[in-house]
């Protein structure tokens, strides 16, 4: 066994700066969210009270379950939007002798690269009626009736962040299964073909029950994004989460509860205990996927 | 015959997803080299002799310090990435390479890390930085950054360093070289590679980032390039020239090292799933 000293030398630094700056505030919101904030900014412990006003009392109960309804719905057009065409454009990636398919891949996972601040503000203006661009465009293959400012409209604005959302980042999923299709052994397919068996149904009875584990990975990697985004909201809607709260997810009202909105004060331990509930909710996520997945992950550990 | 014609079925939809990924954002940059009246007469022209301007761009220049938010942002990145790699490879190799006690709760500790967003201890977070004085500081970026760093790519470190045969090491050891010595002169080179995989996962998250400029250092003089545009359209979001200049300058820097980079980063990404 090596000296302390070495260890110290080679792991403190890191352990110093992850345990200060993530593990400590981690634990310690957890704490904060068992104290009540006085007028003076005084703590004092209350126990699991602010929880209990969170779910009970009105004026918070209303917009916490709004903004978790809306998160659930948020994940659930991600999952249902983003995993089949991630899983589709994989395919068509892997398939033997396509030519261009460095090209496709390349161009596609662009917008992944991008901040979420900017593509919010890209499909903004894209989809504002002042510009008129979405408008023109539907007009010109016959759809123009359609058009309606879906960004501004209460029953449409959460769908359509949500798909900006979903089209900037389709690249994962894509990248990820494509990468887990290209380590299919080749034998396996083969032997399918010479049975006189299609692509497509190669694709689908062999290759994809092969890929599930990654497109399991995917989702979890969605989940604890969608549960913690806020950059998309808050550059399209603000921190209100327009129109009338309709795009209001778990981080916009963490920030509100935290920092206060318009008569509205902040208060640190009312946001640490928002916190908590959002750990709690991203802890049952994580705990389900390792439960499900756990033999591999095992093979991942230290 | 049936082979042309799912050749060609599979190349359309190919091209019209890739058609989907790029217009829009080639039409912010094209129109943010238009005039107004262009800009709103005929969106989906290119440029052309009649309707070219950088009208926006001279007044994104003029009204705000885009410099500056450009070079806090290199900065934040810069430093992040050196700290980050620099100590993930030193905790990778003395977690993977030494047996100690409290070595498998440390690897727990930083896996849970990987799962758990750094966000949810905002709270505590700026409560710290306002302990240490350090709000408003590029410091406090770099310090939050560097701790949400630091999981990802020691998992991916350690593994890499698994890696590295034996004897290599046991051979230097036999000569008396110094643990230490033996990392940086062995150890390091061995796994550049994987240090330039990591160095993209680290990267682009923090470069894109607004929750923490926006909380630990929204002041005038260390907002990131990021917050600088998120402010600077809501606050001339009826000028459309400046808004499109201000998006396109947010753009074109981060495609045209990703252009650059993408083969690596795909080759990390493949990597990363492959395992």
């Amino acid at each position: 066994m090596p000296g302390w000293a070495l260890l110290g030398l080679f792991i403190g630094p890191a352990f110093a700066i992850y345990a200060v700056f993530s593990v400590y505030p981690l634990l310690s919101t957890i704490v904060l969210s068992a104290y009540d904030t006085d007028a003076s900014g005084q703590h004092a412990f209350i126990g699991l009270q602010n929880f209990v006003t969170l779910l009970t009392d009105e004026s918070w109960s209303g917009p916490f379950w709004n903004a978790l309804a809306n998160n659930a719905v948020f994940f659930a057009i991600h999952m249902a939007v983003q995993n089949p065409i991630g899983i589709l454009l994989a395919g068509l990636l892997s398939l033997p002798s396509l030519t261009g398919r460095h090209a496709y891949r390349t161009l596609i996972f662009l917008p992944t690269m991008l901040s979420v601040v900017i593509v919010g503000f890209i499909w903004q203006l894209i989809l504002s009626p002042l510009w008129g661009v979405s408008e023109g465009l539907l007009g010109a293959i016959g759809l123009g009736d359609w058009f309606a400012p879906w960004l501004g409209q209460e029953e449409t604005a959460l769908l359509t962040i949500s798909l900006i959302s979903v089209w900037q980042f389709i690249g994962i999923p894509m990248i990820l299964i494509y990468a887990a299709l290209l380590n299919i052994p080749e034998d396996l397919s083969d032997a399918a073909q010479v049975d006189g068996i299609g692509h497509l149904r190669i694709f689908w009875h062999v290759k994809l029950p092969l890929v599930m584990p990654t497109v399991a990975l995917v989702s979890i990697l969605t989940y604890v994004g969608n549960f913690n985004a806020f950059d998309i909201i808050y550059a399209v809607k603000g921190a209100i989460a327009g129109p009338n709260f309709s795009t209001d997810i778990m981080g916009t009202f963490f920030y509100r509860t935290f920092f206060g909105f318009q008569l509205q004060q902040g208060s640190p331990t009312m946001g640490a205990a928002v916190a908590t509930v959002m750990f709690g909710v991203i802890l049952v996520g994580v705990m389900i996927y390792l439960f499900a997945l756990q033999r591999r992950v095992q093979r991942h550990a230290f | 015959m049936q082979n042309r014609l799912t050749t060609i079925s599979v190349h359309t939809v190919l091209l019209v997803y890739t058609a989907i990924a790029l217009l829009p954002m080639l039409l912010i940059v094209s129109n943010a080299f238009k005039s107004r009246r262009a800009i709103f007469a005929d969106p989906l022209a290119l440029p052309g002799p009649d309707t070219f301007s950088l009208k926006g761009f001279s007044k994104v220049l003029a009204v705000s310090d885009f410099g500056l938010y450009f070079v806090n942002s290199l900065t934040v990145t810069l430093v992040t990435l050196a700290l980050v790699l620099l100590f993930a490879a030193m905790a990778a190799w003395a977690l993977s390479e030494y047996r100690f006690r409290g070595r498998l709760v440390l690897g727990v500790l930083f896996a849970v890390g990987i799962m758990v967003p750094i966000r949810l201890g905002t709270v505590s977070i700026l409560e710290l930085m306002v302990a240490l004085d350090l709000t408003n500081t590029l410091t406090a970026l770099i310090l939050v950054y560097t701790a949400q760093g630091l999981p990802l790519a020691i998992f991916i470190l350690a593994e890499f360093i698994a890696q590295i045969p034996k004897d290599l090491k046991d051979a230097a050891r036999c000569d008396g070289v110094g643990e230490v010595h033996i990392f940086f002169s062995i150890v390091v080179p061995l796994i550049r590679p994987a240090i330039a995989t990591v160095a993209i996962f680290v990267m682009v998250p923090i470069w894109n980032d607004l929750w923490f400029p926006l909380i630990l250092s929204p002041g005038e003089g260390t907002q990131t390039i990021t917050l600088g545009v998120q402010q600077f359209v809501g606050q001339y979001v009826t000028d459309w020239n400046a808004v499109l200049a201000a998006l396109t300058l947010a753009i074109v820097p981060v495609l045209a090292l990703y252009l650059v980079l993408s083969r690596q980063l795909v080759r990390g990404l493949t990597a990363g799933a492959v395992k």
